[in-house]
């Protein structure tokens, strides 16, 4: 059987791995909805001011909340799955349409964190291991135990403190400057402008992790028989740590990086509410503010279905990085 | 003497400070000349695969260094040559390879390209002539299929095939020197058998000089030219092959010698007539693979239709490979594995369908001893606790059992001070007796051994394998002993049963199968022992000869 | 002590454990040194550090950010602790089962775990706490909840492979019960990594603990780090110390709590500290 199949075999088995796992992620949701406190109708009642029990009987039939939980649970299934995730009534929207309005500010964000990090996460990581116990691994090692511990929120704030209300170099919020109604490539430029602070913000802590993690796997790699055997066949050192001990040693980073979307979108709410980032972390913390429990479940669902998707693409890259797919 | 082309002179490789001894290696001298091959014995810790590394600058450094000596190799002095020197030295004059191909080879990498990378590194050649110079080494090697091994990870080839590939990108710039550390002992007799002869030929083919570590003296007398013995850092012994082998002068290769069990069965005893135990018809199957889209799984049979007969007081011995099943028997019967089908009969009771609450009086009757000293006692527990809870658990007061606890210390050979230690504070062969203890502890009738000295050195060796026979005879115990080793089998038991692919091949007398093997398996098997010729000539010059006493070595303390 | 003497050779680890002993100090006579409520007005509003004894400064309200920051101690470590503890339990107990008996529990158990890592665990943590009413024990569950996959994940690998070493195998020999193996054979052999992903965990709960408090999410009766730095928010532009010395705090804590964690790992587990 050729690598390629045996990738495409892999991946598809991932693919269908992934769906007992969204299944799960669906019906959790379900039951949070059910946990929390008051439905959909009391919801309405407040907003309306004063109902009547009557009516609002008759709202909760119309809505089946009366049905029994089984039932409502397949109805909350088959409505998941028409891409039907309720009404917000403080938007007064659907919140697909909401969610959908900000995916798109988050997607960026998160992609350009992702290259960001685990770009520099994999050169600095790789500096300091091939610098073992010199001053630059000392630096780069501190550098990754200070970003490491700091909380994102804080660093936020500092980075706004000193580039924007003291250097002003960058803006403080905002995906773009809308007052400007900018076109074409300065659109693009504008925005890109308005994505450099909460992109640092949100990778700091992931790039600290990933030179960690990069630095311990290319110690780690560094001992094993292998790289022995590349000495006795006298290849220069460069030669081993780049071509022998580096594609050894970006496996559990990739892993990793998979392992990590999850935490990432978390971070972005942070993110997003600090520099008001018009993203679904954005629309999160109102939710949150407004106890719009419909429109937070929405994100919360989307946001986990997104990691799947991360992940299925990680493992599409870790299938071409290590032959041994299959074994595992 | 021959002209040298390798002669290392007083060698010292320091150890870092506060290790057990200042040195690894201690002045040690070897020579060796072109198209010879030089075999360095010793057991572990001997430091003989330290010297093969020096020669090669792949010490552990800066920990462990090269302190005092010279390396001399065509003029060149390889402990003073420059970084770059050494580099290019490496791989095209001497290469090496290693024990394990699977950790040697990089995993996600195509052998195509390790072997490639030698020729790119070493002299400038287009890449049209590489790939076919590495197919031709391929070839060479006798690799089944060269075409696709070039585009092979080194995961989907066999451990075999892995050593061949080894040695093809060792051999591919013709080198001088060629630096064996043990490229056998990870692999199957039979493809050990093959692998040697495989050295040998190539060894021949290009005049190279070989530098063989071993600590087999069976490979030693099939391959060497001639022997370097260490013990403890020092040479202690080299010689021709014929001359250590035959007539060893240092007490220590005597002894290494005289531990090497022979391959002649020691007589049958009279076998009982009442059975202790009868395995019928068992099976047990591993599946791999499958699910929805792995295709048909593998499946795999670790026991196919496996009938045994164990008779009171009688060592059965089960003789295979890696892979023939040996262990997944010996596992059923002590219930660490469900068999999937069969009888396991203790007496007229079946243990195989029986639950595991209604199992538990039977399970003191058969007792385990298992292989590796190191992974089979608990690290967190003392000694004296990993003996004494089995009799616990079955009723005895915590003093009756400690005092058993100290019996067994006793008759297994330690102090009944290791009561209180913990088992790091034990070598290899020591814990196995503690192992063996605990097995004792619970009185039992059968006792299961799984390869319980394959992991240990061969001074050592032997003296567990007398311990066994000893309690054997002593508590009347009957015994089943796996083991891939057939000087062990020859040595232990009384019966064997040859297994392959979970099939039981041969069973009988161990003295018959040995003098007229049947199945053709077991024929192989016999053929592939490393040094047969050898040991038997010197068995007949010991019969012959009894004053040179080799069969009563001094004792090695384990 | 062996373990000891390994500890402090690893001088960070020293650093780090010093520091956490200097908080746990501050957490512990946080009422002495300040004995009032610290969400009172205590003087002067937006005094700059130094300014009308206020160490730290004064927030918009008058209070003191040093006494915040000496009580906002008491519940980063508290909740950053019990939480830890929380969530080891449910992680070993999980793992454990999944590792030892492995085949369909550990399937079913293992897709749990996966399902928990995908969900992103923050949003899910303000979930919890949004559902549940924000309290310090709501936050406790939450982070718990969060936290304990990864705890599943290394417990279920070690028991994964001690239960087929040989010595767990002589147990079944001698008709040792599955509990008792578990608890008595192979979890004193992987306590070593439980303790260092712990101890790390707490500092990964405290910054969970600061985020849901910067969000709104805190205790409300309780004063927190976190929270001051969301209540600062605001005052950006105008006083900057509001924000900036609780970060410190929490960056200070995490960061000797990581240091303690890797001084463990050096300590507990001599096949990392052999390649230094």
């Amino acid at each position: 059987m050729s690598h390629t199949t045996k990738r495409l075999r892999y991946v598809a088995k991932r693919l269908v791995q992934a769906v007992p796992i969204v299944f799960a992620i669906v019906v959790l949701n379900f039951f949070l909805l059910q946990l929390a406190e008051g439905d959909a109708v009391d919801v309405l009642a407040g907003e309306a001011g004063s109902a009547t029990p009557e009516y609002m009987a008759e709202l909760r039939a119309k809505f089946g909340l009366d049905q029994p939980l089984p039932v409502q649970l397949a109805v909350y299934l088959k409505n998941v799955l028409m891409l039907d995730l309720g009404y917000s009534f403080r938007h007064e929207m659907p919140v697909s349409e909401l969610i959908l309005d900000r995916f798109w500010a988050t997607l960026l964000l998160m992609v350009s964190t992702i290259l960001l990090a685990v770009g520099f996460g994999i050169v600095l990581g790789l500096i300091a291991a091939v610098n073992l116990n010199t001053w630059k691994d000392t630096a780069i090692s501190i550098f990754a135990l200070i970003t490491y511990a700091t909380p994102l929120f804080w660093v936020g704030l500092m980075l706004i403190v000193v580039f924007s209300l003291n250097l002003g170099w960058f803006p403080t919020s905002g995906m773009e400057n809308f007052a400007e109604f900018n076109e074409g490539w300065d659109r693009v430029f504008d925005i890109a402008h308005h994505l450099v602070l909460p992109t640092i913000t949100l990778s700091l802590f992931y790039l600290a992790l990933y030179t960690r993690l990069m630095r311990a796997s290319m110690l780690e790699q560094a001992g094993q028989d292998y790289v022995t055997t590349a000495r006795a066949k006298g290849l220069t050192e460069r030669r081993i740590m780049f071509v022998h001990v580096l594609r050894n040693a970006l496996l559990p980073v990739v892993t990793m990086a998979g392992v990590q979307v999850g935490a990432l979108i978390g971070g972005s709410v942070i993110v997003e509410s600090v520099f008001a980032w018009p993203g679904l972390g954005m629309l999160a913390f109102e939710a949150l503010f407004a106890r719009d429990l419909n429109l937070l479940l929405g994100i919360f669902l989307l946001s986990a279905l997104l990691v799947v998707a991360v992940n299925l693409v990680v493992d599409i890259i870790y299938s071409s990085l290590d032959p041994r797919i299959e074994m595992s | 003497m021959t002209a040298s082309l390798l002669d290392i002179r007083d060698l010292h490789v320091a150890l870092p400070e506060g290790s057990q001894r200042a040195h690894a290696v201690e002045a040690a001298n070897l020579h060796l000349a072109p198209n010879e091959v030089l075999c360095v014995v010793g057991e572990s810790g001997s430091g003989k695969s330290l010297t093969a590394r020096a020669v090669m600058g792949l010490l552990p450094q800066p920990h462990v260094r090269v302190s005092q000596g010279e390396i001399h190799f065509n003029g060149e002095d390889l402990t003073k040559v420059s970084a770059a020197r050494l580099r290019q030295i490496r791989g095209s004059e001497i290469s090496m390879i290693f024990q394990e191909p699977m950790t040697a080879l990089n995993p996600v990498m195509t052998i195509g390209n390790q072997i490639d990378e030698v020729f790119r590194f070493h002299e400038k050649m287009p890449g049209k002539e590489r790939s076919a110079r590495a197919l031709a080494l391929l070839e060479d090697v006798q690799l089944p299929d060269p075409e696709q091994a070039l585009g092979a990870y080194p995961h989907e080839l066999s451990g075999g095939q892995r050593q061949r590939a080894m040695i093809a990108m060792a051999l591919a710039l013709d080198p001088k020197i060629l630096i064996a550390d043990e490229p056998t002992t990870a692999l199957d007799v039979t493809t050990q058998a093959q692998i040697l002869k495989l050295i040998k030929q190539m060894q021949e083919a290009h005049d190279t000089g070989v530098l063989f570590i071993t600590h087999d003296f069976g490979v030693v007398a099939d391959i060497a030219d001639r022997v370097a013995v260490m013990q403890h850092g020092r040479v202690v012994e080299t010689g021709t092959t014929r001359e250590v082998l035959l007539n060893p002068t240092h007490p220590y290769t005597q002894s290494l010698i005289a531990a090497v069990p022979s391959l002649t069965p020691r007589p049958a005893r009279a076998r009982a007539q009442e059975a202790v135990m009868r395995v019928r018809g068992l099976q047990k199957t591993y599946r791999s693979g499958g699910g929805l889209f792995g295709g048909a799984g593998r499946v795999v049979h670790a026991a196919k239709d496996v009938t045994l007969d164990l008779a009171r007081g009688e060592t059965l011995g089960i003789v295979g490979e890696s892979g023939s099943g040996k262990s997944t028997v010996a596992r059923c019967i002590v219930r660490l594995i469900d068999a999937e089908d069969g009888e396991i009969l203790l007496g007229e009771t079946d243990l195989r369908p029986i639950g595991r609450a209604a199992l538990r009086p039977y399970r003191s009757k058969i007792q385990m001893v298992f292989q590796d000293p190191f992974a089979s006692l608990n690290p967190r527990t003392r000694v004296g606790k990993i003996i004494s809870q089995g009799p616990m658990m079955y009723g005895l007061s915590s003093e009756e059992a400690r005092d058993k606890a100290r019996e067994l210390l006793e008759i297994v050979g330690l102090d009944a001070l290791a009561y209180d230690r913990f088992p790091h504070e034990f070598s290899g062969g020591q814990r196995q007796r503690i192992g063996i203890a605990r097995a004792l502890a619970l009185e039992p009738e059968i006792l299961v051994a799984d390869e319980p000295v394959s992991a240990l050195d061969v001074s050592i060796q032997a003296q567990v394998l007398e311990l066994l026979d000893q309690i054997r005879d002593r508590m009347n115990l009957s015994m089943i002993f796996i083991t891939h080793d057939l000087r062990v089998a020859a040595q232990v038991c009384d019966r064997i049963a040859v297994m392959r692919y979970g099939k039981v091949v041969e069973e009988g007398p161990t003295a018959a199968i040995f003098d007229d093997p049947q199945d053709e398996y077991t024929r192989a098997l016999l053929g592939a022992v490393p040094g047969k010729e050898w040991f038997a000539a010197a068995e007949i010059s010991v019969e012959t000869d009894p004053q040179t006493g080799t069969k009563d070595a001094p004792p090695i303390s384990a | 002590m062996a373990f000891w003497k390994l500890y402090i050779r690893n001088r960070s680890a020293v650093l780090g454990l010093a520091i956490l002993v200097a908080i746990v100090v501050m957490a512990a006579t946080a009422h002495l040194f300040y004995p009032d409520d610290p969400f009172r007005l205590a003087g002067q509003s937006m005094s700059p550090p130094g300014a009308n004894g206020f160490l730290f400064g004064s927030d918009s309200l008058g209070r003191d950010v040093a006494a915040g920051i000496a009580h906002g101690a008491k519940t980063s470590l508290l909740i950053g602790i019990v939480a830890t503890l929380v969530a080891t339990f449910i992680g070993v107990i999980m793992g454990a089962l999944a590792g030892y008996y492995g085949g369909l529990i550990d399937d079913l158990l293992m897709r749990t775990t996966e399902m928990f890592q995908t969900i992103p665990s923050f949003i899910f943590a303000i979930l919890l706490v949004a559902i549940m009413k924000p309290s310090i024990e709501s936050i406790i569950i939450a982070i718990a909840v969060v936290s304990w996959p990864g705890v599943a994940r290394l417990v279920r690998g070690e028991f994964l492979s001690l239960r087929n070493r040989e010595f767990v195998q002589a147990c079944h020999t001698l008709g040792m019960s599955d509990i008792r193996i578990m608890l008595g054979e192979i979890l004193p052999n992987c306590l070593s990594p439980i303790i260092v992903i712990g101890s790390l965990m707490v500092a990964t709960a405290i910054l969970i603990e600061s985020g849901l408090a910067f969000l709104g999410l805190g205790d409300p009766n309780i004063m927190s780090w976190g929270f001051q730095i969301g209540a600062g928010r605001t005052l950006l532009r105008s006083a900057w110390w509001v924000c900036t010395f609780p970060g410190i705090a929490i960056l200070i804590t995490v960061l000797a709590i990581n240091l303690v964690g890797e001084g463990l790992n050096d300590a507990l587990n001599p096949r990392l500290r052999e390649r230094q």
